[in-house]
């Protein structure tokens, strides 16, 4: 009995999480503009999405600012957390407070706050990516140095002194040993940057250029609007982002699947 | 002593530079717009405005009511779902935890698009439920959020500890509110934060929903639109007292619990 409350429990909820993207996929591929009218199948869907001019900007530039938020939180973050690891305490305790800050403050006001000292206070150009870069990297970076301190935490301490009694610079002992050591927390920071840049929609909307739009804020603007067209060709794109996603959990399933094996 | 070697102390700076420009300056500005009027004169009216002014507070109580509806779905849902996950029948398949969270990794936009999608079909028009579609399209939304630190709560949490009730004669019930839950507590806490929050702020969902009702991010944003800096300060720098408050709080819960266990 407890068995099948359980199963029931299970799959009702994975039932309300993926009905909705499995249908919008379903309909993705056929000539509908609304769901429950079948119609039949279709893959101009697609076709608009990699060929509307609009759509290719939008995706590419989320695309570009992800990657270049990503690599600058990276950096600023794991040197934070190197930094800070191997400070005295008292620093350490700071800027574990600075860090958090952001995470537990709303998007809506780190977004808000940004634009009111860079583009109000400062008359800095929104133009410029600069105030939209920036406040994306506030965000992103704490998160990146949350998952390399645990990783320098597990390192063995003395390495590093033993590479410099071996002769290596503390530059040189930085990048051949404590960089490779910590690798693995470095990549999922930069992977939670990515995700939390192209999941981002209140930072973006007050400090973006005004013409420039990222996948959140255009299929806001998009479901306001009436062009049927977009409409379904964001299905498409929910499709895609869908199968990618799919796969990159699956890819790292069966590594750490292979990892544990080994 | 060499002072001009590279030490890995060092790194920190750059690091905590750009976190005292880019956090807490922005934050200090916010405060300091929402205590002044529009030519720079200390003033405490905007603030006593929103808190004499019946519409802004009932946007603060609306928010309130949201939050907390649905956090406490949002509970009854990953709660038991990430029990079956860490210590039920689905515990050795580490795929489904995987499949719980994966809509994380998919634009929130996107999915509310989908789920506004069947909500059409079902309802008809998405304008007459303008309350019950933003608390369903919210627990859409944060539902993974919240499974993710009830799992890692379960997991830490001792089976034998839960034997060793039943054997002493505790009913299921019994189990889950004299062990289980006590146990979980933690769990639950940084549970409700993921969740709580970014319901009182994220209007998104509301709007995509049709719903015309303000809450607190709402008013964030038509203050943003119409330029009143001052307004759009007061409205964060509440916001930001409120997230400090609940930080203390679940900060000071979570510490005396621990404190507890050990004593």
């Amino acid at each position: 009995m407890r068995k099948y409350v359980e199963h029931a429990v299970i799959w009702l909820a994975l039932a309300f999480l993926y009905l909705p993207i499995l249908i919008l996929v379903f309909y993705s591929f056929t000539d509908s503009t609304m769901i429950g009218s079948v119609r039949g199948f279709s893959l101009q869907n697609y076709v608009t999405l990699f060929t509307e001019p609009e759509l290719l900007q939008m995706m590419l530039g989320t695309f570009t600012l992800a990657i270049g938020v990503a690599v600058i939180s990276t950096l600023l973050g794991t040197m934070g957390a190197i930094g800070a690891f191997h400070a005295k305490k008292t620093t350490r305790t700071v800027v574990e407070f600075l860090n958090e800050v952001p995470i537990v403050n709303a998007d809506v006001v780190t977004g808000f706050s940004v634009c009111i000292l860079m583009i109000v206070l400062f008359h800095m150009d929104k133009d410029t990516y600069i105030p939209l870069v920036v406040a994306q990297t506030a965000l992103c970076a704490p998160f990146v140095y949350l998952s390399v301190t645990p990783r320098l935490k597990m390192m063995d301490g003395a390495l590093y002194e033993a590479a410099l009694d071996l002769g290596c610079t503390p530059t040189q002992a930085l990048f051949k040993v404590i960089l490779p050591q910590i690798m693995p927390g470095i990549t999922s920071g930069f992977m939670t940057a990515i995700t939390l840049s192209l999941d981002d929609y209140f930072i973006t909307t007050y400090t973006k250029p005004a013409t420039f739009d990222t996948i959140s804020t255009y299929v806001v603007n998009a479901t306001r609007g009436s062009q049927t067209s977009i409409k379904t060709a964001l299905w498409a794109l929910s499709t895609v982002i869908f199968v990618i996603v799919i796969g990159i959990v699956v890819g790292m399933n069966m590594n750490s699947v292979k990892q544990e094996e080994e | 002593m060499n002072k001009l070697t590279f030490d890995r102390k060092m790194l920190v700076i750059p690091y905590v530079f750009f976190l005292v420009c880019f956090v807490i300056l922005p934050l200090l500005v916010i405060v300091y717009y929402g205590f002044t009027d529009g030519s720079g004169h200390l003033s405490f009216e905007n603030f006593l405005a929103f808190f004499t002014n019946p519409k802004t507070m009932g946007t603060l109580v609306y928010s309130l009511v949201i939050a907390v509806t649905v956090t406490l779905i949002c509970l009854a849902i990953a709660y038991p779902v990430a029990y079956i996950l860490a210590k039920g029948e689905y515990a050795k398949h580490h795929f489904f935890l995987m499949i719980f969270v994966l809509p994380m990794w998919i634009n929130f936009t996107l999915r509310i698009t989908a789920l506004k999608e069947i909500l059409t079909v079902i309802e008809w028009n998405l304008a007459l439920h303008p309350f019950a579609n933003t608390i369903v399209g919210m627990v859409y939304d944060f539902l993974p959020f919240m499974i993710m630190p009830l799992f890692n709560a379960f997991t830490k949490l001792d089976s034998s500890m839960i034997e060793a009730g039943r054997d002493l004669g505790a009913n299921s019930l019994q189990t889950l509110t004299k062990v289980i839950l006590p146990l979980s507590v933690p769990g639950i806490i940084s549970a409700v934060t993921m969740v709580f929050l970014p319901a009182m702020t994220n209007y998104v969902v509301l709007d995509m929903m049709y719903n015309s009702t303000y809450i607190m991010g709402s008013l964030i944003g038509s203050y943003f639109s119409s330029f009143d800096w001052n307004n759009g300060s007061v409205i964060s720098a509440i916001l930001l007292m409120f997230i400090g408050l609940c930080t203390i709080l679940t900060n000071y819960a979570v510490q005396s619990k621990a404190e507890r266990s050990r004593a």
